[in-house]
């Protein structure tokens, strides 16, 4: 299997389920993991004579995310979209069809990419199916559970243009949507619990041909399987292609243990959805004013917070780039921030604050952190010493790390203590002296073991290389 | 017989208790409901314990509301919570909705005792109720004859004197075609003044809940009670009705009332003999009579008759046996649908439901459905410009009298075509009103139809009680 001589052609469908308090047309709350069928009424198991009414809220989270995608929010409608299926209550789903709220966006991807984005619509999302026995799907399933308590949640669907062309730019689009979504708080960004669901749309060609027939695969529920499933799906297309076979416009279903995409095709599929205006509804038309409002209180966007974290730390070398992203996902950018005008190194900040902070946990006072970083940098702390200064931290937010580190036994040796103990070292293994200062600098670690050893691992290591060199070259 | 404002009346002043009136009502139905089948279910518990409710707020001197004790039957198709709601189908077997209509709330909440639900056509969809899978009302003027539908058990409630007043539906005419066959005033409001939470949809964009009741005053009392706005209905309109109890005072003095041909033509004789008989009593009110045409009325019928079955193909979808009502099993959840909706339908639903998925489809969406909201918005926009010219438009509501059981079940156009007076309201979401005015030689009551522009609805009051006042002398 290769993609040799061929381009891979992708356009995502995301599915985002927004944060509110209740659901897109009743009063039930939206909550994930409840009781089944706990978050139940009339209106969202779709009983004789109910009827919707429009969640507001969810609409300005709608209008949030079309305005932080740059789409146009247009005056539109909701059309229902007809077909059979256990878990859909009214047997249609609320959606809109060809008025949808936002249309016409972009997102630049952090390599600089611009994706369009073709429609970001609202819709109702549906129950959750268990079906026991069988394969797990519904055919050939002895029974199949119901959870109402997912339907009627309200969902906006972002379809993206055919603009990506590898796997890892697809993880990318999709990490950069999930940061803009959560920084706008429409949604946790969960893909594990489904509240982001992806489909991807993937077709090959030899560069210069016009697109190929196109697949549509499901069941993406994390990055990691995006990934994968287009680049095995890719694969799959160009043997095809090179075998004589025409590609199939289908549905296929991600296996996530087998690692390949295989047919969902069966007879329900081949839907006519018989759109048409939903009556019991009202056209939605956002007035300028409102749009106006929800532009003007959206928060910074991950990109521009990327921008500040690069100004601060003046290097936009691609490892750097990888914190700075690790630090924005994670919502620690502010704690960045402010711990560098406290006096922290941007970058030693953003460094510990990408690998050593846990964002769900509980986070060390901007003090604090600017402190420890401080400490480190000055040579107070060693690196190991940082990490462990912060790790406890994490337990006490406004400790003073000072004070945390002389309680683990972190008191900083004098700089005389230590000439003297790098001397002591020095003599006691002068074979191993001579070949350092006669150039063989591995033997680097060996006195820094020894140093180390001495002071029961109190010495910082850069302080004893560069005591070691001055002994060398002096 | 008794109006809903005399039942009101002396309940509110102790003459007679919610009780008494109550159990009159029961008599009067145990006597002759089984030859008339205008109720399907007595809520005998629910019913004596509001009328209990009611008499012990008069007791304690306070006022139960403007219907205190007046027994209504209830249209099979408004939910009532913990009351079978049937829709006059079997689909909807043993299904108890867990809530009760806005209507309804409103109802009780004025003190209006509801009896018991009445016969349909299934969901709504016929003109004589013998599309009920509970079999057929009778009309009381002539049992051999139907009642009208599909709220033909609404009707025959009232006109049989059982209740003074019931609920019934109007999506193409279901509340004044079988007014005009049993004799009562049956009213259609503007579509969003009464709210349809609890209603079971048929056409959602052309149903509307109105009453059924011996006077023009009776109807505006009850409308006053269930209309305005409801937050539950997001069709449903802000409040800023007029009062419809002064309008049936107000007379019609300088009044312009168009004495439409096409709201005529293809009428029985006598039944455009009365209209014109109406219309000359108008006229010696103060009324000025202006003779016009709006040939866009005839094309309602067609129109109706893909856009009320689209909408129904959808809203009937949920009837797959799933979570309630009717299940045939089977051994995959695709087969049981079918069998499901199979067995649980009748004919007309299936016939509906497939011309209405038709008209919906990949490829013929545009000329059938597009179509026809096009010639909706075509004949709403002739009976806006007829209302630069005059008021009120008169008219026949039916074509004929009520007609024979069996006369017209074989031929689906011709029992669509006693709708073709009616419907073209329904389109353009407008109110109206069939009043009593008068019988054929044969003895069957006969219907005069007042339409007026949307949210006038106050004109059709004050043209009624002329009318009604008029045709008494």
């Amino acid at each position: 299997m290769s993609m040799a001589g061929y381009e891979t052609i992708i356009g995502l469908e995301v599915h985002c389920e927004l944060k509110t308090e209740t659901k897109l047309f009743c009063g039930c709350r939206n909550a994930f993991g409840d009781e089944p069928n706990t978050n139940v009424c009339p209106v969202c198991v779709g009983l004789p004579g109910s009827l919707p009414v429009l969640n507001q809220k969810a609409v300005e989270f709608a209008i949030r995310i079309g305005l932080a995608l740059n789409c146009e929010v247009k005056w539109s409608n909701f059309h229902r979209k007809n077909y059979f299926y256990p878990d859909m209550p009214k047997d249609f789903q609320i959606s809109q069809y060809d008025l949808p709220l936002n249309e016409h966006g972009t997102i630049e991807l952090p390599d600089g990419t611009v994706v369009g984005i073709t429609r970001a619509h609202m819709e109702e999302d549906t129950g959750k199916s268990t079906h026991l026995g069988g394969s797990g799907r519904i055919h050939g399933a002895d029974a199949s559970l119901i959870d109402y308590n997912r339907s009627g949640v309200p969902l906006v669907e972002i379809v993206s243009e055919p603009d990506m062309r590898s796997g890892v730019q697809a993880r990318a689009y999709v990490a950069e949507l999930r940061a803009i979504l959560v920084a706008v708080g429409a949604t946790d960004g969960r893909m594990e619990e489904g509240s982001m669901r992806v489909d991807a749309n993937v077709s090959v060609r030899k560069p210069g041909d016009p697109f190929g027939t196109r697949c549509e695969i499901k069941n993406l529920n994390s990055l990691r399987s995006l990934q994968r499933a287009i680049e095995y799906e890719a694969l799959r297309q160009v043997d095809c292609i090179e075998a004589g076979e025409r590609i199939v416009q289908e549905t296929r279903h991600w296996d996530e243990a087998a690692g390949r995409t295989g047919s969902m095709r069966s007879k329900e599929e081949a839907n006519d959805y018989r759109y048409f205006p939903e009556p019991d509804l009202v056209p939605l038309a956002p007035s300028a004013a409102w749009i106006e409002e929800i532009r003007s209180a959206l928060p910074a966007l991950p990109k521009a917070r990327r921008q500040v974290l690069v100004g601060l730390i003046g290097n936009d070398d691609q490892a750097t780039l990888d914190l700075i992203a690790t630090v924005v996902d994670r919502d620690l950018d502010a704690l960045v921030v402010e711990a560098a005008s406290a006096g922290a190194p941007a970058q030693l900040a953003v460094t510990r604050a990408a690998n050593e902070l846990n964002a769900e946990g509980v986070l060390p006072s901007a003090k604090s952190f600017a402190t420890t970083c401080q400490m480190e940098a000055s040579g107070a702390l060693s690196a190991t010493q940082a990490k462990a200064v912060l790790a406890a931290l994490s337990e006490t937010p406004d400790a003073d790390p000072k004070a945390i580190a002389a309680s683990l036994g972190f008191e900083q040796l004098s700089e005389d203590t230590l000439s003297t103990t790098v001397d002591e070292v020095i003599s006691a293994n002068g074979d191993e002296w001579a070949r350092f200062a006669g150039g063989d600098d591995k033997l680097a670690q060996f006195f820094i073991g020894k140093v180390m050893a001495a002071t029961k691992g109190k010495a910082n290591g850069k302080a004893v290389i560069s005591l070691l060199n001055e002994r060398r070259s002096g | 017989m008794t109006t809903a404002h005399d039942v009101a009346a002396q309940v509110r002043s102790g003459h007679t208790t919610a009780r008494e009136v109550l159990e009159q009502s029961f008599a009067a139905i145990a006597e002759r409901n089984q030859e008339l089948n205008a109720f399907l279910y007595l809520d005998h518990d629910g019913a004596r314990a509001a009328a209990t409710a009611v008499d012990d707020v008069v007791a304690a001197g306070q006022d139960p509301g403007p219907l205190a004790g007046v027994p209504i039957g209830i249209k099979d198709n408004l939910a009532m919570r913990g009351i079978p709601t049937t829709c006059g189908s079997k689909i909807l077997d043993g299904w108890k909705p867990p809530y009760t209509a806005t209507v309804v709330e409103r109802l009780l909440a004025a003190g209006a005792v509801p009896v018991g639900k009445t016969n349909l056509d299934e969901f709504a969809m016929g003109s004589s109720t013998e599309n009920s899978a509970f079999g057929p009302s009778r009309n009381p003027h002539d049992v051999t004859k139907v009642p009208g539908g599909s709220s033909g058990g609404s009707a025959v409630a009232v006109a049989a004197g059982f209740v003074p007043v019931s609920l019934g539906s109007d999506t193409g005419g279901s509340i004044r075609q079988p007014a005009a066959f049993c004799g009562l005033v049956g009213y259609k409001p503007s579509y969003g003044h009464v709210s349809r939470y609890g209603l079971v949809a048929f056409s959602s964009s052309l149903d509307q809940v109105g009453p059924f009741t011996t006077t023009v005053a009776d109807a505006a009392l009850v409308t006053q009670v269930i209309g305005g706005h409801d937050p539950a209905d997001s069709t449903s309109m802000p409040d800023g009705y007029d009062d419809l109890l002064a309008a049936c005072g107000r007379g019609v003095a300088g009044l312009k009332v168009g004495l439409c041909r096409d709201l005529l033509d293809g009428a029985d004789a006598e039944i455009i003999e009365r209209v014109r008989q109406a219309a000359a009593v108008l006229e010696a009110a103060g009324a000025e009579i202006v003779d016009l045409s709006i040939p866009e009325l005839r094309l309602g019928l067609s129109a109706y008759y893909l856009i009320a079955p689209a909408e129904a193909s959808s809203n009937l979808a949920r009837y797959d046996g799933v979570r309630f009502g009717l299940r045939v099993e089977r051994e995959d959840v695709a087969a049981m649908n079918v069998a499901t909706r199979t067995a649980g339908f009748g004919a007309e639903v299936k016939r509906r439901i497939m011309l209405g998925t038709y008209a919906l489809s990949a490829g013929y969406y545009d000329a059938y459905y597009g179509q026809a909201q096009k010639t909706r918005r075509l004949i709403t926009n002739a009976l806006d410009a007829a209302y630069e010219k005059v008021d009120v438009l008169l008219g026949a509501t039916t074509p004929t009298t009520a007609f024979g059981f069996g006369d017209k079940v074989a031929d689906p156009m011709s029992m669509y075509l006693s709708d073709l007076f009616t419907i073209p309201t329904n389109l353009a979401g407008h109110g109206a009103m069939s009043v009593p005015f008068g019988n054929s030689a044969s003895g069957m009551p006969i219907g005069v139809q007042i339409l007026s522009p949307g949210r006038r609805d106050d004109r059709l009051f004050q043209v009624g009680a002329v009318l009604e006042a008029g045709v008494a002398k």
